[in-house]
């Protein structure tokens, strides 16, 4: 660990490394203390958590901006006989979800009371903060899939030691579906980093990987498939989503919102650096159906939330759908449908767990989330309401703020290849309205009952706490250039990689779409 | 007469300092008989299993020393060729060694709460690990076979012990009916091979192999059978498995952990050595049976242990899906597979104890149902997190060995171009996983006010788990040392 830290040679301080290594630490101290002192636990936790944070925030003001490529990487051999290296990177693309990491963390830390056992609740939690970090940093094959895997064991335990009534059931589906999804990613990660050495050295560094393309179609598209299962489960895809209502709605407060912040991000981000990055041609090829189960999501998951009961449950169909919106944007190969769901990413992450918090704080004042249960908090509540209708109106996509930026570039963007995906996926913006704001009329509006009376507004803690999720909402839905010009280059440099390893060619934004549309008036005649 | 024909016999030349690991062995089981035999009183646990310990250390030295020869003058053999000094030999003799302390020091608080006689549990100990050093170092299949049958009495014997247990005595016999059913082919086998190539000398039936193209290879090819038979037996390889989950249940903790553990290790040690070393010249004929044996032994093993309610049987079953791990490294019959099957049962044998040291330290060994562990995260957490550790390395979840280990065993089918059989090994790893979960849930998730048990601790049991758990840690996150010891350990046959 030591070494990790030392023994750089021309970069100055190896602060992707730290990244991953103060939350590890931390999670080592909080172990550590004393059991006589629980309170404790948390702030120690949420100290590094914190620092972490900052850490990544440094990132952010080191990165800079016109650079396509990976910057602030750092390598050192690990386990050099099977060809296997410490490899971290950050660029365009993982920057502001390790931004979102750094940041989730320490506030839910702050923001949940675990009740019992704090101390592995703060240590988990901090564990899982550098598992993430990991996974977003990771330029090594196998060093993504030990991230990947490994952020599954804290996430298990939150939701199996946290959890509500039926969380046994939950922990497990979601620790062996994301198990089995990966179980294949791992023959192919062999098969590629094998089958590409060509008698050279084996590696598995991602960047050579993708700049050798040494395997045939047929092998690049089965190996592709097998990434691909690992990461539609992760994301996730309709159909294999049904693990995702069950672990959110069953995990802990803290557990949902880093679930939805961060860890289904892995997901979609797995799909952009190791989807298209070291398959172009087979990215190309399965575009189509992977970009119609996009759309399938974004239509399922609207209808089947318009019907639950359950608050949390419904803001967890809420996920499946935006998530689809991601898929499409990411399979629609432009300019501004990839930078759309990059961002789209990050809103998703303030929208929604912002929703889990405020779901988590009524459920801890009435301990029930049902719908039916619930009306006219609003007049009990009246700042809690003003705070959720923000971040269900960012979830929305209203314009104004963050989701909107985000939705609107992913549609203009796949617009251009991808027309009938688009115009159905741009239903389920009118969806989302619809079950969005249908549960918060049954909620927040009508005749309080007695106990809706008496459920208490935001503490100044809670709105502390809520206050930095609102902040990026508001900012982002005005101003997102700080991200998109960031981001632009990273997805540029893809887009072009895409375009010269396959047959696709990114239409010129703004002439053919002109054109078509002159033909259309012209049928319409 | 008789003195006539001594005259002209001449003994095949005796490397002593070869012998020496399992010399010392066979001494110290003498000296505990003995002494326990001549004393007034009956010799304590302590005093056993002090020498057990001094016994496996000195061993463990003379090992090194082996080592370092090997490594500044390359492989021998000694005794006609019989008995070989290699990497492999070296590497399994300090793994038997291993297990040997760790067992003397799990058996030391067992003996003493089950009331069962030391000295002759710690000889028996110290037979069968010698025995399992000569199974690992032989270049004769007699002499491979005299190593099992001593590896395998001493078991026999040592599961009979708790003779208070009916259920003792009946794993013993059928360990007993079904290991010499196992030994019989196996020694059908021999003769087999002796018929097809003239020897029993695995150097001599390699260059023998190499030399010859076989018009009629009918009986090669049933001694091939019949050998994989007797050994799949022994590694407890499906559909040869039936005994284990029976026997495991049944015997003492600490000699469940060293059926599941050693005489797993040697019995590979023995497949490795005929099949890989002597019959390399046809492995087109052999890989593929083991490929379905593995894929068999995978399903078999992953789909049986979620079944089961008994931790000691989902442990067994585990172990029988192990075995299947391993074949499939065998199955790629390359170096490289080689040392993944090396560095995987090395891995393992260290989960395995560690495993069966917390189950045997949890309760008496009628049952151990799966309730024995609830709220065990919340009563004794260093424990409940160690076996965590333990049984997530065996799921093979990463910055453990165990992750580390499969890896290597899909890296190897990978690259004999086997995708079927990686695939296989890696769904079943999904399977097998909820199982291991089960058990870590049964640990953690307690509802409001549960209390979990508080199991007697002995703290020798403590210094066996803390070493598994940390060996199992530290492997996962810098194998380096590891892979490249497994690297030199692939087996060679020297001529001596």
């Amino acid at each position: 660990m030591m070494q990790l830290l030392t023994a750089q040679s021309v970069a100055s301080f190896p602060v992707l490394n730290a990244l991953i290594i103060v939350p590890v630490v931390g999670a080592l101290v909080v172990v550590l203390l004393p059991n006589s002192r629980p309170e404790l636990m948390r702030p120690v936790g949420a100290i590094f958590a914190a620092i972490a944070g900052a850490f990544s925030l440094y990132v952010m003001a080191e990165f800079s901006v016109q650079d396509p490529g990976f910057q602030l990487q750092s390598i050192q051999s690990w386990i050099p006989s099977l060809g296997i290296n410490w490899h971290v990177g950050v660029d365009g693309i993982s920057l502001w979800l390790v931004v979102l990491t750094g940041l989730i963390t320490p506030i839910v830390l702050i923001a949940v009371d675990p009740h019992h056992d704090p101390k592995p609740y703060t240590a988990w939690l901090l564990l899982l903060q550098a598992g993430s970090f990991g996974a977003f940093l990771a330029l090594d094959l196998f060093l993504f899939f030990v991230m990947f895997e490994i952020v599954l064991v804290p996430m298990y335990m939150l939701i199996g030691g946290w959890g509500y009534d039926d969380r046994r059931y939950a922990a497990t589906k979601f620790f062996l579906y994301t198990m089995a999804g990966s179980a294949l990613m791992l023959v192919a990660i062999i098969s590629v980093a094998t089958l590409s050495s060509g008698g050279q050295d084996i590696t598995f560094n991602v960047i050579e990987l993708a700049q050798r393309q040494a395997l045939s179609t047929n092998t690049a598209r089965l190996c592709f498939l097998a990434f691909v299962l690992a990461f539609v489960i992760k994301v996730p895809v309709v159909p294999v989503h049904t693990w995702l209502p069950d672990a959110h709605t069953q995990a802990p407060t803290a557990g949902s919102v880093v679930l939805a912040a961060v860890m289904l991000k892995l997901g979609t981000y797995g799909l952009l650096r190791f989807g298209l990055y070291l398959f172009p041609e087979a990215s190309v090829w399965a575009a189509p159906t992977l970009a119609t189960l996009g759309v399938i999501g974004v239509i399922y998951g609207a209808i089947v939330a318009t019907m639950q009961k359950d608050l949390k449950r419904l803001v967890a169909y809420s996920s499946v759908a935006h998530m689809g919106f991601i898929v499409l944007g990411i399979f629609a190969f432009t300019t501004q449908s990839l930078e759309g769901g990059v961002l789209q990413m990050i809103n998703h992450g303030l929208s929604t767990g912002a929703l889990f918090l405020m779901v988590g704080m009524l459920y801890e004042r009435r301990k029930t989330r049902a719908i039916s249960e619930l009306s006219g908090i609003q007049s009990a509540a009246p700042i809690f309401a003003g705070f959720f209708t923000v971040a269900m109106l960012s979830s929305i996509g209203v314009p104004g703020l963050n989701g909107f930026v985000g939705e609107f570039l992913v549609l203009i963007g796949s617009y251009e290849t991808r027309r009938w995906w688009t115009v159905i996926a741009a239903t389920g913006v009118i969806l989302a309205a619809l079950y969005l704001l249908w549960a918060y009329q049954r909620v927040f509006h009508g005749e309080p009952t007695a106990d809706d009376e008496k459920t208490a507004d935001l503490s100044l803690k809670e709105g502390l706490v809520l206050t930095p999720f609102l902040v990026g909402i508001v900012f982002l839905g005005v101003y997102p250039k700080p991200l998109l010009e960031r981001i632009e280059p990273a997805v540029n440099n893809l887009i072009s990689h895409l375009e010269d390893h396959s047959d696709y060619v990114q239409p010129d934004p703004g002439a053919p779409v002109v054109v078509e549309r002159d033909h259309g008036s012209k049928d319409d005649h | 007469m008789g003195s006539l024909q001594l005259v002209g016999f001449v003994g095949p030349s005796v490397n002593w300092w070869a012998l020496l690991p399992q010399i010392i062995l066979l001494g110290a089981a003498l000296a505990v008989l003995l002494v326990s035999a001549l004393a007034p009183q009956r010799a304590s646990t302590v005093f056993t299993t002090v020498t057990t310990l001094c016994a496996a250390l000195t061993s463990f030295v003379v090992a090194l020393g082996l080592w370092s020869d090997v490594k500044a003058d390359g492989p021998s053999s000694s005794i006609a060729s019989a008995f070989g000094v290699d990497g492999f030999s070296i590497f399994f003799t300090v793994l038997i060694l291993i297990g040997l302390a760790t067992t003397a020091l799990l058996s030391h608080g067992y003996l003493d709460r089950e009331e069962m006689d030391p000295p002759e549990f710690h000889a028996l100990l110290l037979c069968s690990a010698a025995g399992a050093i000569v199974m690992a170092s032989a270049n004769d299949l007699i002499v491979m076979f005299l190593g099992l049958e001593a590896l395998s009495i001493g078991i026999y014997v040592m599961i009979a012990m708790h003779h208070r247990r009916s259920e003792a005595r009946e794993s013993a016999i059928k360990y007993f009916v079904l290991g010499a059913f196992s030994s019989a082919f196996l020694l059908y086998g021999i003769a087999l091979t002796y018929g097809a190539t003239g020897s029993t000398n695995l150097v001599h039936i390699r260059s023998y192999l190499d030399a010859v193209v076989f018009q009629d290879q009918h009986l090669l090819m049933a001694a091939m059978a019949l050998l994989l038979v007797g050994l799949s037996f022994k590694v407890a390889a499906a559909p040869f498995h039936f005994w284990a989950p029976d026997v495991y249940q049944g015997a003492p903790s600490p000699v469940t952990g060293w059926m599941a553990s050693i005489a797993k290790a040697a019995g590979f040690a023995a497949l490795l050595r005929i099949f890989f070393a002597a019959f390399a010249s046809h492995d087109v004929d052999w890989a593929p049976i083991v490929g379905a044996l593995a894929v068999i032994t995978l399903v078999i093993g992953s789909v049986m242990a979620i079944l089961q309610t008994d931790i000691k049987r989902m442990l067994a079953f585990s172990s029988v899906s192990h075995a299947g791990y391993v074949l499939v490294a065998v199955h790629s019959a390359s170096a490289t597979g080689t040392s993944a099957a090396l560095f995987y049962l090395f891995t393992y044998t260290l989960m395995v104890l560690g495993s069966f040291a917390i189950v045997g330290a949890m309760g008496p060994d009628d049952e151990h149902p799966l309730s024995r562990y609830t709220g065990l995260g919340r009563s004794r957490p260093v424990i409940a997190i160690g076996f965590t550790v333990l049984l997530l390395a065996q799921a093979g979840i990463p910055t453990t060995s165990g992750f580390i280990a499969k890896f290597q065993v899909i890296a190897a089918a990978v690259e004999s171009e086997s995708y079927f059989i990686a695939g296989v090994s890696m769904v079943t790893a999904v399977i097998g996983a909820f199982m291991y979960l089960r058990i870590v849930m049964a640990m953690y998730v307690v509802d409001e006010g549960e209390e979990g048990p508080r199991p007697i601790w002995h703290w020798t049991t403590s210094v066996v788990v803390l070493a598994a758990v940390g060996f199992t840690i530290i492997v996962g996150l810098v194998p380096q040392f590891l892979i490249e010891f497994a690297r030199d350990a692939v087996p060679v046959l020297v001529r001596g």
